[in-house]
């Protein structure tokens, strides 16, 4: 199953980023919570396609996506107005964080930082009360997103 | 508007300058706010018994010089157009009974201060605590045989902001002890700490623990109500608490209580108490 997702992919991934993260939701994706994160690691990829870091870029600054700009302040992401002081500067955030790691806190913040965190979880559906119509049963961002975003974070190294 | 505007835009400018230097940006202004040159307002005070936090300090302080100083300037201050309409309606007569208020109460700035800093108050006809919109309305049907007002209506924006105004200056306080305003209060503390949404956030993560930071372009304040109704500089209007309420849980992607509704007067009873002893500011400017 997993191998055939990596095959029907392969044409959606130069279709663009929409069809691709469509076409990977019906082909061997992770589901939301089926694979706990241990030790504060995910290390199951969610989906057979590497993330994309120039899409993860986009994702990560996007407010209606990752919106991580609104807590998290990105020297790399200059050119973008308003970055928030809520979280941590991620600069140089691979060389305190395996992928593994950076995994596990996209997808549930709550798993490694424990419940009274502020950062919500990307890939989650343990949420608060209430979820508005258009979001419920929903994660904020796809699995193909999650990599998309690690990988991107992966390349933010000091050294 | 067009002063406002540009000053809306000035305030904007700061925001940026102050994103690439965020750590000094930080936190609430130490400025005292004078209105006039001449009422000095209570911003930062002692908390209440039971206060999970060290000060209660008003939104104004997290805002920018710009906003601050049009708040402290009556004849700048947007909001202030509001407070006369509200007089307005004050002295109106409407409805079948062939009165406005003034019929009953007389002089609005005589027979009202005061009364605005001490609501929501217990309502012992209807069972419930009343905030200033529920009591006009009341008037309104009894006293009046008018139609209540719908929730956010102009009219009922001026005449909370003014009924409200004729407060300035005095401290907000609570009277809890009246009928069940106590569980009321308690309904919304738990309420204040519940998460809501997709993004799984409530009231206290945002205010109690995060006052002071920018979230994104937003200077996040402890959310305290002695301004309300506030003038909005983004929206270029009165802004209702309820209003204020409804956008802070649709931000956290969660539905929404319906104005007026018992979890929204109980958090207002609630964020209310949070902040008392903070002087009464409306019409507050906010960004
Ligand atoms: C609403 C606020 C908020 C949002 C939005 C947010 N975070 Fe966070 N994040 C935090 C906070 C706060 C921490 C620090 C841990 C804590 O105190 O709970 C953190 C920690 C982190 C860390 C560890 C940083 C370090 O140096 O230790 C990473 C990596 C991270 N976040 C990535 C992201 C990414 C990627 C996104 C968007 C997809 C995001 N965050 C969105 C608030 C947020
Ligand atoms: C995602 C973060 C977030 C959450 C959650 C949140 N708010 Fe807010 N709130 C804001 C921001 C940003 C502002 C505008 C800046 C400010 O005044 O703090 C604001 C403003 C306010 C204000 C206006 C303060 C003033 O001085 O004018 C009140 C009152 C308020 N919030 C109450 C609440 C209540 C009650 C809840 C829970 C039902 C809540 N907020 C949840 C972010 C949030």
């Amino acid at each position: 199953m997993r191998t055939g997702a990596r095959l029907t992919s392969l044409p959606a991934l130069l279709a663009g980023l929409t069809v691709m993260a469509a076409s990977v939701a019906t082909a061997g994706t992770v589901a939301p919570d089926s694979v706990p994160i241990e030790d504060m690691e995910l290390t199951q990829t969610l989906t057979d396609n590497k993330g994309n870091p120039a899409a993860g870029r986009e994702a990560f600054a996007d407010r209606k996506k990752g919106n991580c700009l609104a807590c998290h302040a990105n020297a790399d992401l200059e050119e973008q107005l308003f970055h928030g002081e809520v979280g941590p500067e991620l600069d140089g955030v691979a060389d305190r964080w395996s992928e593994e790691q950076l995994r596990a806190i996209v997808v549930n913040s709550k798993d490694v930082f424990g419940e009274q965190t502020i950062m919500p979880g990307f890939y989650t559906l343990k949420v608060g009360v209430n979820v508005a119509e258009e979001n419920a049963g929903q994660t904020i961002l796809t699995a193909q997103e999650v990599e998309d975003v690690v990988a991107y974070l992966m390349t933010l190294k000091d050294n | 508007m067009a002063r406002s505007y540009r000053l809306s835009l000035a305030a904007g400018v700061a925001l940026v300058l102050g994103a690439h230097s965020a750590a000094i940006a930080g936190g609430p202004s130490d400025d005292k706010l004078v209105i006039d040159g001449e009422m000095e307002i209570m911003t930062r005070v002692a908390p209440p018994e039971g206060h999970p936090l060290d000060e209660v300090i008003s939104g104004w302080h997290y805002r920018t010089e710009e906003t601050r100083d049009l708040e402290a300037d009556s004849f700048q201050n947007p909001g202030m157009l509001y407070v006369e309409r509200g007089e307005e309606i004050w002295n109106t007569v409407e409805g079948d009974a062939g009165k406005s208020c003034a019929s009953c109460h007389e002089d609005g700035a005589e027979f009202l201060k005061g009364i605005g800093a001490n609501y929501p108050k217990w309502n012992a006809g209807a069972g419930k605590p009343f905030n200033i919109e529920l009591q006009i309305n009341q008037c309104r049907e009894e006293n009046m045989q008018a139609k209540p007002y719908k929730f956010d209506a102009a009219d009922q924006k001026a005449l909370t902001t003014f009924i409200k105004h004729q407060s300035i200056g005095m401290p907000v306080e609570l009277d809890l002890t009246e009928g069940d305003m106590k569980s009321w209060w308690d309904k919304g503390e738990e309420l204040y700490y519940t998460r809501t949404g997709q993004l799984n956030l409530s009231c206290a993560t945002c205010h109690e623990d995060y006052n002071g930071n920018y979230i994104r372009a937003d200077h996040l304040s402890q959310g305290n109500v002695n301004g309300f109704p506030t003038y909005r500089l983004k929206q270029s209007a009165m802004v209702s608490l309820h209003n204020r309420f409804r956008g802070c849980i649709r931000d956290t992607r969660a539905a929404f209580p319906a104005a007026f509704s018992d979890d929204l007067m109980a958090l207002e009873v609630y964020v209310t108490w949070r902040g008392s002893g903070l002087g009464v500011e409306t019409p507050a400017v906010r960004q």
